[in-house]
């Protein structure tokens, strides 16, 4: 197993700055949209972007939620493993608003899919995009592409992009891992 | 990853206290969902679930299958009063003939104790035991204990008091090994008359006197009178049984602390306690049923996940 250094601390936190003004472009003042993080890793993604927007660049106030898909998932009792589920904390309505999924890693598509299906039992939005930092070309399953990406990057199927973060794993840092 | 150590639930004898705990996790993400304005998930599109009832219920019949809907399973329903079963048909051979259906879990009540593990041992699914006579009746339990536990914090240290008819009672035995697993200490009440005999040996004490047991206890169970199971006097009168081990507002009141009061349903109202006990503050009844389906949700999909 080898692992090289796909991003660094310095080059995440330039992109993350980037997203967060892409966002910014399209959403203005937040009012009509919230931010929602896939659980259990996009979480991450989308604290960093909303306390980006909110010290640096004065947006009072972001609906920031996180959503747990794994009743949604489509490969129940398919792995070897029960598949475990994280917390859901959504405390606000999506009727209407404006939807943004956040994830680390876009790969398949499926966990975007399931997502796509989970976020309906909280009301009907006007329209939903997709943030994903990483994503990886060629590998989709499914016809979902991201509306904003960070970096995009051709692994093939026997590589996994590992996204660390300061708060969970001690460091900021995105490796490419070739097993 | 965490997974279930077993591949049926028959009775909480066999479970293990990480077991207790991945149910209450998962149960705590179902909670979740069935509080959001759409309260039904994908996961058991593909699996379909009879529920076999060979003696009569409400409360635990309707909490399954809401369980069992709200995961998206398909549910067949069975009531031994209008079925072969009157004609002569044998356990097994009924059973089977609802597998043959492609059934992939089976939840059943039935009056002999030991049903449930018999049926594991010769047929092909997945078995809930949903009460099998004066045995066990896991999933109540486990809705007890994840009740106090919301309540209370943590079920480890806690005194639970189970009053009334403890020698009848497959909720009482459920509850004995679910709260000793957790580290409770328990404690149980009744007339004489309706305690087994050695029950000391599963580590429980025994008390007859209600007011030194509720005194004693952060958390009073009040068990249903089951006249349908009393099949000799155990006691002179319902009305002497309600002097003695009834609960009501005055007694509560006199107590040094408030303590916690819960029941498994359905409640004598005026036997084992008074109406404004069983409505008071202090009672988390509906509590129960509410996590009873959060509880089923979740040892449903756990077991279900391990059907290949």
């Amino acid at each position: 197993m080898s692992q090289k250094v796909l991003l660094s601390e310095k080059e995440i936190n330039i992109i993350l700055h980037r997203l967060a003004c892409q966002l910014l472009e399209n959403h203005l003042d937040f009012k009509n949209t919230v931010l929602i993080g896939i659980q259990p890793r996009g979480t991450f993604v989308a604290d960093r972007l909303t306390k980006i927007l909110k010290e640096e660049y004065g947006v009072k106030e972001i609906k920031l939620g996180f959503l747990d898909i794994t009743f949604y998932r489509d490969d129940f009792r398919r792995g070897d493993k029960t598949l475990e589920a994280t917390k859901t904390k959504i405390d606000f309505l999506i009727e209407d608003k404006k939807v943004v999924l956040i994830d680390d890693v876009l790969y398949t598509g499926r966990s975007i899919r399931s997502a796509l299906t989970a976020i309906q039992s909280f009301g009907r939005p006007s329209e939903i995009e997709l943030l994903a930092l990483i994503d990886r070309r060629f590998s989709r399953h499914l016809p979902i592409q991201p509306n904003y990406r960070g970096r995009q990057v051709d692994a093939i199927n026997d590589e996994k992009v590992k996204v660390l973060w300061k708060e969970n794993d001690g460091e900021d840092v995105i490796y490419l891992i070739n097993k | 990853m965490a997974e279930l150590s077993v591949e049926h639930l028959l009775g909480i004898k066999y479970l293990n206290e990480n077991d207790i705990q991945l149910i209450f996790e998962t149960a705590d993400h179902f909670k979740e969902v069935i509080n959001r304005s759409i309260k039904k998930v994908p996961s058991l599109r593909d699996i379909t679930i009879a529920n076999i009832f060979f003696e009569n219920s409400t409360r635990t019949k309707l909490s399954f299958e809401l369980a069992e809907k709200r995961l998206s399973a398909d549910v067949i329903n069975f009531s031994a009063g209008q079925s072969s079963v009157k004609k002569g048909e044998t356990l097994i051979d009924t059973v089977n003939n609802i597998l043959s259906m492609k059934v992939d879990m089976v939840v059943m009540r039935h009056p002999n104790p030991g049903a449930g593990i018999f049926l594991s041992k010769h047929v092909n699914a997945s078995i809930v035991n949903a009460g099998d006579g004066a045995h066990e009746h896991p999933t109540q339990a486990l809705l007890d204990s994840y009740s106090i536990r919301e309540k209370l914090g943590d079920v480890a240290g806690k005194n639970v008091v189970i009053v009334g008819d403890i020698l009848h009672s497959r909720v009482a035995l459920s509850n004995i090994f679910a709260l000793k697993l957790q580290g409770a200490n328990v404690k149980v009440c009744g007339p004489k008359t309706l305690m087994p005999k050695h029950i000391e040996s599963l580590g429980v004490t025994v008390e007859t006197d209600l007011r030194k047991a509720l005194n004693w206890c952060d958390v009073a169970n009040m068990l249903r009178i089951q006249n349908e199971r009393l099949d000799i006097s155990y006691f002179p009168t319902t009305r002497e049984y309600t002097q003695q081990f009834g609960v009501n507002k005055k007694l509560l009141n006199s107590l040094d602390k408030e303590i916690v009061i819960m029941h498994p349903g359905p409640i004598n109202r005026g036997v084992e306690i008074t109406s404004d006990v069983a409505d008071s503050k202090q009672s988390i009844i509906l509590n129960q049923v509410e996590n009873g389906v959060a509880i089923r949700m979740a040892v449903i999909y756990l077991l279900a996940s391990k059907i290949k």
